[in-house]
């Protein structure tokens, strides 16, 4: 059984076809990443692996469950976490403010417990915010955890959406371009700390535009163009697939482009 | 520490200074008078706060609510002779429950349609309490509310006993409030309005939340316009008017939207604004309406937000310090 | 049948009244995001200018209408100048509730300058002919061609102009109109022009049937908003089509229902609308 497998997966917008019958497995605890130019659609299919969209035929299988049809927030309860390309975070308030309700989807408290304020309540606060504690020094941000959040670097801000993440004790992470608009030597603690989930046995699966990074730390590689997939397999074999250097870059070999 | 020991005297100073106000005004029933109903208002306020403030969603169907709170009560009371008390818990229960459905249907539609869908709902309150003359007395409106019956030895005649009442009321609701939004519940509101699509991947159902903060706040304006209907003894359709929602709202926007003490700084701000202005009868607005542009242009966190604001500047030198083990929402981090 | 006809006749100079008002608001809203809730407040103005002017300098009808046209379409700048354009990056709660904010000024400030009594306008259409049996006053049948000619011209506006293209575009899709260059102030700015032409034409038009009074813009906006989310957000067809449907269904339901209740039933019905379709009978898959 997969850990992920998606079965013959096709999206249409009204004409537009976003993703075009598309099969693919991820495999548990390892680094997979998506590659593709821009509109390839590999947004819409984390889309439709995270249940956002739902596919105009095909399925989605988590650990051999069909989660097809699944409410986004379900599919986050069995471990899906994901991360945006824009981080919607909540600038006035503290970095560890914006953790804890990331582990709220472990915690039961409702409207009763916080109105009386109940040892459930109090309880689970408490978790919450270790379990959110833990996530920013599996980060690296510990130090900054009371710090407002418009302070902090676009780095830090990349860092701190993976450790909202995280604080939803996920099985598989969704990254969308965690690496945009932030310089080499942050895009490489980026990739030591993406190796460093995996490791912890989270399985990673990245849409990410920096060859380099990708090449040096993907198990696997799947590459989109115009919502098909037309190349799968190891970085090497990727680098060299002639169909991938003409459709992707128009010829020129994928490591020289970055 | 200090700062939550701060913020404790303040607000002890406040209570107390309500507990003692009407005895500084004891013959002066007009004060009292206004008092009181700014605390009914800002009862309502509350309310708009929790779903507009927190989880983000603008309902301006409030004045509709405060009017079925309104009439629920007066119907009760005056036609079927009904005990306040039992008259004062449906009043509650049946707003809830007509903001449940609204909630349902409303809360499937987002942002503007949302705001438009609850202004026309609110509007559609108002019409139909205007021409339902059987039920609601129409343009006549509904006369002789009672005042609430005596429990035991408790009685409410007097101006300053209808004060303590509603006092009580308007500490309850802001207690409830307070709770509400610095437990996991308040951050999972937050987290919605923040936004939707990063709340459901953190596992949020914000269906159910949405609905469940709506109907809170619903609760909050029914109570609220119950306890109008008896203090004012007298209820038109023009509780239900939209003018009565965009006040609402304006006392919000100028106290703090998002913020635990905007709503009560707002509305008794205006309360009294609106008294000092009152020979300029409905002028006032030509300063007002400028006031609420100008706020949500510069000040889009009121009166309170920017308190905040100005407050963390000062404090931004100071360097992070080891936090309790829970570190409440703070309040300038409750803005928008 | 006559009785019947005479409501057709009706319904069309109502819907053409919501129309006009809804096509300003559907452009602003479908462009620039913003359900502009000072709509109303422009409509007002629009019908008290046209009648001042009237009164005070005994200028023909039209002329009266040519400058409240000039007068709220710079009005509706200034307020995108002003009030819309710093607000564009801002939570969408916020331009919302400056939109409430401006409604409350400027019925304030009608109210202090015109006072708060109910004012006829008298213009020289108030003759009544008759039609196949039907019998109205000649104001009516102005309504719908003013209002058939104003559509007709707008749409040329909007497909045989630049800027008319650019407005289009960006109703359509705002971020591609962002990325092929479209200068996105001078379409707003040109936008709420339009918007304070049509609804200042609108008040002007109607005025004379339905009076001048501080609240005028009250059920009319709220009409209009019906008017936009029936026809979709943006959609010039759909605000002609979904404002004629509101005016003959309020015009019927009146006679043969109840004028009691003539008002409610455009809220009913996007009521039930919205309830089926959270975005509109004719909303776009994507927003």
């Amino acid at each position: 059984m997969a850990f992920i497998e998606v079965k013959g997966i096709t999206k249409k917008f009204g004409g537009l076809t976003a993703v075009d019958n598309v099969d693919f497995e991820i495999e548990q605890g390892k680094i997979t990443a998506i590659i593709g130019p821009n509109g390839a659609g590999k947004s819409t299919f984390f889309n439709l692996i995270n249940g956002f969209h739902k596919p105009t035929s095909g399925r989605v299988f988590f650990e051999g469950r069909d989660i097809t049809k699944l409410p986004v927030h379900l599919g986050a309860r069995l471990g899906i976490a994901r991360t945006f390309q824009t981080t919607h975070l909540f600038e006035q308030s503290t970095v560890i403010d914006n953790v804890i309700v990331g582990h709220r989807l472990r915690t039961k408290s409702k409207l009763f417990d916080a109105v009386f304020r109940t040892k459930r309540e109090k309880q689970e606060e408490h978790n919450a915010y270790q379990k959110a504690m833990e996530s920013l020094e599996f980060v690296g941000m510990e130090k900054i955890a009371q710090v407002p959040v418009s302070t902090i670097t676009q780095e830090e801000k990349k860092r701190l959406a993976i450790a909202l993440a995280l604080a939803t004790d996920p099985k598989v992470m969704f990254l969308d371009e965690p690496a945009a608009g932030i310089n080499p030597d942050e895009t490489e603690g980026l990739a030591q700390l993406m190796k460093k989930l995996a490791a912890s046995g989270i399985t990673i699966c990245t849409i990410e535009h920096k060859m380099q990074m990708i090449m040096g730390m993907a198990d696997k590689i799947m590459v989109l163009n115009q919502g098909a997939k037309i190349a799968e397999g190891t970085p090497n074999e990727i680098k060299n697939n002639p169909v991938v250097i003409e459709a992707y870059l128009g010829g020129e070999p994928i490591a020289e482009a970055n | 520490m200090g700062k939550i020991l701060n913020q404790r005297t303040v607000i002890a100073v406040l209570v107390i200074f309500a507990l003692v106000f009407p005895l500084i005004y004891a013959d002066n029933r007009y004060v009292l008078h206004v008092m009181t109903i700014g605390f009914i208002f800002a009862i309502s306020v509350y309310g708009m706060n929790l779903i507009a403030g927190f989880t983000g969603q603008l309902s301006l169907a409030h004045a509709g609510f405060f009017a079925i709170g309104a009439y629920t009560l007066g119907i009760l009371t005056t036609r079927n002779e009904m005990n306040f008390w039992l008259a004062l818990l449906l009043a509650v229960l049946l707003t809830s429950a007509a903001g449940l459905v609204l909630g349902l249907i409303a809360l499937r539609t987002k942002e503007h349609f949302f705001a438009i869908y609850t202004l026309i709902v609110g509007y559609l309150i108002y019409l139909l309490i205007d021409k339902w003359d059987g039920l609601t007395g129409g343009v006549r409106g509904l006369i002789g509310i009672p005042i609430p019956d005596p429990i035991g030895p408790l009685t409410f005649e007097s101006a300053t006993s209808m004060y303590y009442l509603v006092l009580a009321f308007l500490l309850l609701s802001i207690f409830i409030s307070v709770r509400i939004v610095r437990s996991l519940t308040g951050r999972t509101y937050i987290a919605i309005r923040n936004s939707e699509e990063l709340a459901q991947t953190l596992g949020i159902n914000t269906r159910i939340n949405k609905l469940v903060s709506f109907v809170i706040s619903v609760a909050y304006a029914g109570l609220a316009g119950a306890l109008y209907a008896s203090l004012t003894r007298f209820i038109g359709p023009d509780v239900a008017s939209t003018n009565m929602v965009f006040n609402f709202l304006m006392y919000l926007i100028v106290g703090g939207i998002g913020t635990l003490s905007g709503p009560l700084v707002g509305t008794m701000l205006f309360i009294w604004l609106e008294q000092f202005l009152r020979s300029y009868q409905e002028y006032h607005l030509l300063i007002f309406g400028p006031i609420l542009v100008l706020m949500v242009i510069f000040f889009p966190t009121g009166i309170v937000g920017g308190f905040y604001k100005i407050k963390a500047k000062l404090q931004h030198k100071k360097l992070p310090k080891e936090s309790k083990y829970f570190n409440p929402v703070p309040e300038k981090s409750t803005e928008k | 049948m006559e009785l019947f006809l005479q409501q057709v006749f009706n319904g069309l100079t109502l819907g053409s009244v919501y129309t006009l008002v809804a096509i300003g608001l559907t452009l602003v809203f479908g462009i620039l995001h913003i359900p502009n809730f000072a709509h109303g407040a422009l409509y007002l103005i629009g019908g008290y200018v046209t009648l001042v002017v009237m009164q005070s300098t005994g200028v023909h009808y039209f002329i009266a209408i040519l400058a409240s046209i000039l007068v709220v379409a710079a009005l509706g700048v200034l307020m995108e100048r002003l009030v819309f354009n710093p607000l564009r990056n801002s939570p969408p709660i916020h331009d919302k509730i400056a939109a409430i904010g401006l409604v409350l000024f400027f019925e304030a400030l009608v109210q202090l300058i015109w006072g708060t009594e109910y004012q006829r306008m008298i213009t020289p259409f108030d003759n009544n002919i008759s039609i196949a049996g039907v019998s109205m006053t000649s104001q009516r049948i102005l309504v719908i061609v003013v209002a058939v000619v104003t559509v007709f011209l707008l749409t040329l506006f909007l497909k045989k102009t630049m800027i008319g293209a650019s407005i289009m575009a960006m109703a359509q899709n705002r971020e591609g109109a962002f990325l092929v260059g479209i200068n996105a102030n001078a379409v707003a700015m040109m936008t709420f022009a339009i918007s304070g032409a049509l609804a200042a034409l609108a008040a002007s038009l109607a005025s004379p049937i339905n009076l001048v009074f501080p609240a005028m813009g009250h059920l009319v906006i709220l009409k209009a908003f019906v008017v936009v989310i029936i026809g979709g957000m943006g959609s010039i067809p759909g605000a002609i089509v979904a404002g004629l449907l509101l005016g003959m269904t309020e015009s019927m339901g009146a006679t043969y229902i109840s004028n009691d209740y003539k008002d409610m039933i455009a809220f009913l019905l996007l009521i039930v609308i919205m309830t089926v379709r959270p975005k509109g009978l004719f909303a776009k898959g994507v927003y």
